[in-house]
């Protein structure tokens, strides 16, 4: 053994096969070494030194070359192939050694229930078309775009549209599997780290307003940058008014307020909604049990408001007469035009709310 | 808020499975670049390494200056391991020149696009491949693979040298390969040791004939030749060399198709049979099915009128017909 000192280094069996050439031999990396030679001495002239240094190269890649042409080889039309052991000296990787990816949180129950994966086959027969067709993708069997007609059932709620529900499903279906997917690589990444996602996917942060984090950049369009324009204009104390203005500049597309009319011709969509918003609330009101929708709480108050104003009404009542009396006797004259004696209060106009029913419509 | 971060276009997505780790890996890309101030020794040396292992994109040179690569200070690889992850290089050179460290020359290793290990030298003497004329006849072929020799007991005995061996291996070796053309054999670096100094020579190799099976080997210097002294180096750390040496376990067994079997069954194995076309089939015809024999048997069971056989019955017709016809 000639270089077995390091655990890194070569060990017994690269020790040269020959005792009559104590040079070490990678194969693998084509790569000869001579460790009893004690190198060119420095002090001689240059010319001599690349002659020399020449001289020991050639004298070992004669014996590399000795090695490769004794190597089992086979006879190729561009040459003499000869195939190399593996290479012994180490070298470090670049990159760390791929990790499995671990298991999603459908393969560990599966794992536990015993469920294993069953091969199914590429084609199946759709009884639809009558024919073998192939499982997935194009024209592919019971392909939900190719049913022409659902028939209704009973359970079919009204004006539903099965076809609707039916995409509507399928998203429900996906949107699910992708939060399901995302949950995985979460959970992958908190188990085996970065290097557990695969090598094609990362896992980004999206930016939220509210944290401060900055939004993507969204390319402005023109119509954004006249409409800022327009709001800086006006956000003056007289609302722009009396600003100049610059040549060229506009007015805001939609100053003053966003009234938003139902439109009362009847039609689908929002052709129905004037009249939907008025039944919504007849039928709230006119329905049998509407009683239901009072706020007992709002009549209780206000029947002990009324009840409040009815006791002062009388407590003023009986002190207008007392003070009437005094009046008259101290002044012997008619009582003030102003005066409200004998009237109602006029705080009683203001409390005496009729109860009023809670509703949205 | 997490969200998956998908490749738009399938292009994208090769070239992120390229730079995965995989248990087989890559051929090391080199990255090669220099800092502010820069001789141009240094910067013919760049070039020609650059020519040396440009084949098949292994390595990307970058022209423009680079004020904050500084591989031996911390803090100055910061901007080295950014580049060696855009450009998925795990070797670089960078290149220097200052009054201290005069035509220098930092060699290093990248492990998970981190600083694996450094080594200085600086250039001494140096003759490149164009002075040499590295455009005649015996220049090497492009991305050939080359052979390496070290001369010296320095390239055991002292840890830098022995750290620029593996260096130079590292940086010039390329890919791995199972088999090599013996004619393809066309170049060599030759280290050989001189005291505190290393010559580096890339040679052509000359396959003479000697009258035997091995051939006779000359040399011929087709540059670059570089006469290398060792500055400063810097060793990856126990844990670091622990992790990047890390070989992966490899099954020799290669999977046998169609053929399995227990130890009941012992070792069984699947034909592929192909379907018979039983319709078409050409089956040796019986004797007793011809026709003759079949109408004879006929005659025979008693519906011949008294013939011996249909033969005889197809003249006996046949004569009458003639009759009836001159008659």
């Amino acid at each position: 053994m000639l270089l077995g000192a390091d655990e890194g280094g070569p060990s017994a069996e690269l020790a040269p096969s020959e005792p009559s050439l104590p040079y070490y031999i990678d194969l693998g990396n084509l790569l000869v070494y001579d460790p009893t030679h004690p190198g060119i001495s420095p002090s001689s002239s240059r010319e001599d030194r690349d002659k020399e240094c020449l001289e020991a190269g050639r004298t070992l890649m004669q014996a590399l070359v000795e090695k490769l042409f004794n190597l089992p080889s086979t006879l190729d039309r561009v040459g003499r192939l000869v195939n190399l052991p593996a290479t012994l000296t180490p070298l470090p990787r670049e990159k760390p050694l791929p990790k499995p990816r671990p298991p999603t949180k459908w393969e560990i129950f599966a794992r536990e229930k015993g469920i294993t994966k069953r091969k199914r086959s590429k084609l199946d027969f759709d009884e639809m078309s009558g024919e073998w067709r192939r499982r997935h993708g194009y024209k592919r069997v019971a392909d939900d775009n190719d049913i022409p007609v659902i028939e209704a059932k009973d359970s079919d709620g009204l004006g539903e549209d099965p076809f609707s529900k039916m995409n509507k499903g399928k998203k429900e279906r996906v949107a699910k599997q992708e939060k399901n997917q995302l949950q995985n690589l979460k959970h992958a990444i908190k188990v085996g780290g970065k290097g557990a996602l695969p090598s094609t996917l990362q896992l980004a942060a999206t930016s939220l307003p509210i944290m401060g984090a900055k939004d993507t950049y969204k390319k402005l369009r023109k119509d954004d940058i006249s409409q800022a324009a327009g709001l800086a204009s006006t956000a003056t104390a007289s609302g722009g008014k009396f600003d100049r203005k610059v040549p060229g500049e506009k007015t805001l597309n939609h100053p003053g307020k966003h009234r938003k009319f139902l439109p009362v011709a009847e039609g689908k969509g929002q052709g129905n909604e004037e009249k939907n918003q008025s039944n919504r609330v007849l039928n709230k009101v006119l329905a049998r049990h509407n009683h239901d929708i009072l706020d007992v709480n709002k009549a209780v108050n206000v029947y002990t408001a009324e009840e409040e104003s009815k006791r002062a009404r009388e407590k003023w009542n009986e002190g207008a007469k007392k003070r009437k009396k005094v009046h008259n006797d101290r002044m012997g004259k008619k009582p003030r035009q102003n005066d409200r004696m004998g009237k109602k209060p006029r705080h009683n106009d203001r409390t005496g709310k009729k109860p009023s029913f809670r509703g949205k419509g | 808020m997490l969200r998956i971060v998908k490749p738009k276009t399938k292009r994208a997505k090769r070239e992120l499975e390229k730079r995965a780790p995989k248990l087989e890996e890559n051929v090391k890309k080199l990255l090669l670049l220099h800092g502010t101030s820069v001789s141009s020794v240094v910067k013919a040396v760049i070039s020609d390494i650059y020519h040396l292992k440009k084949t098949g994109r292994n390595a990307i040179k970058l022209t423009r200056k680079n004020d904050n690569v500084r591989p031996f200070e911390s803090g100055g690889e910061t901007s080295l391991e950014f580049l060696s992850q855009k450009t998925d290089c795990s070797l670089f050179a960078f290149g220097s020149h200052s009054k201290k460290r005069p035509h220098n020359l930092v060699l290093g290793r990248m492990y998970d696009y981190h600083v694996y290990d450094l080594i200085e030298v600086g250039i001494d003497q140096y003759k490149s491949i164009a002075s040499l004329g590295g455009g005649r006849k015996l220049a090497p072929q492009e991305g050939s693979k080359p052979c390496f020799v070290f001369v010296g007991e320095a390239f055991e005995a002292k840890e830098q040298f022995k750290q620029l061996k593996e260096i130079i291996l590292d940086l010039f070796r390329g890919e791995v390969v199972e088999t090599v053309n013996l004619v393809g054999l066309d170049r060599v670096f030759v280290c050989v040791a001189a005291a505190d100094k290393v010559l580096l020579r890339h040679c052509g190799i000359r396959l003479m004939k000697s009258g035997s099976k091995v051939p006779a080997i000359e040399l011929v210097e087709v540059g670059p030749s570089l006469d290398l002294t060792i500055r400063r180096n810097r060793l990856p750390s126990g844990d670091l060399k622990k992790e990047a040496m890390k070989t992966p376990f490899k099954t020799t067994k290669k999977k046998v198709k169609n053929v399995s079997g227990d130890s009941f069954a012992g070792k069984v194995g699947r034909i592929y049979v192909p379907r018979q076309e039983v319709e078409g089939m050409a089956l040796t015809k019986m004797k007793g099915l011809k026709r003759e024999r079949r109408e004879a048997a006929i005659w025979r069971s008693g519906d011949g009128n008294g013939m011996k056989s249909p033969r005889d019955h197809k003249l006996l017709q046949h004569k009458k017909q003639r009759i009836d016809k001159y008659s």
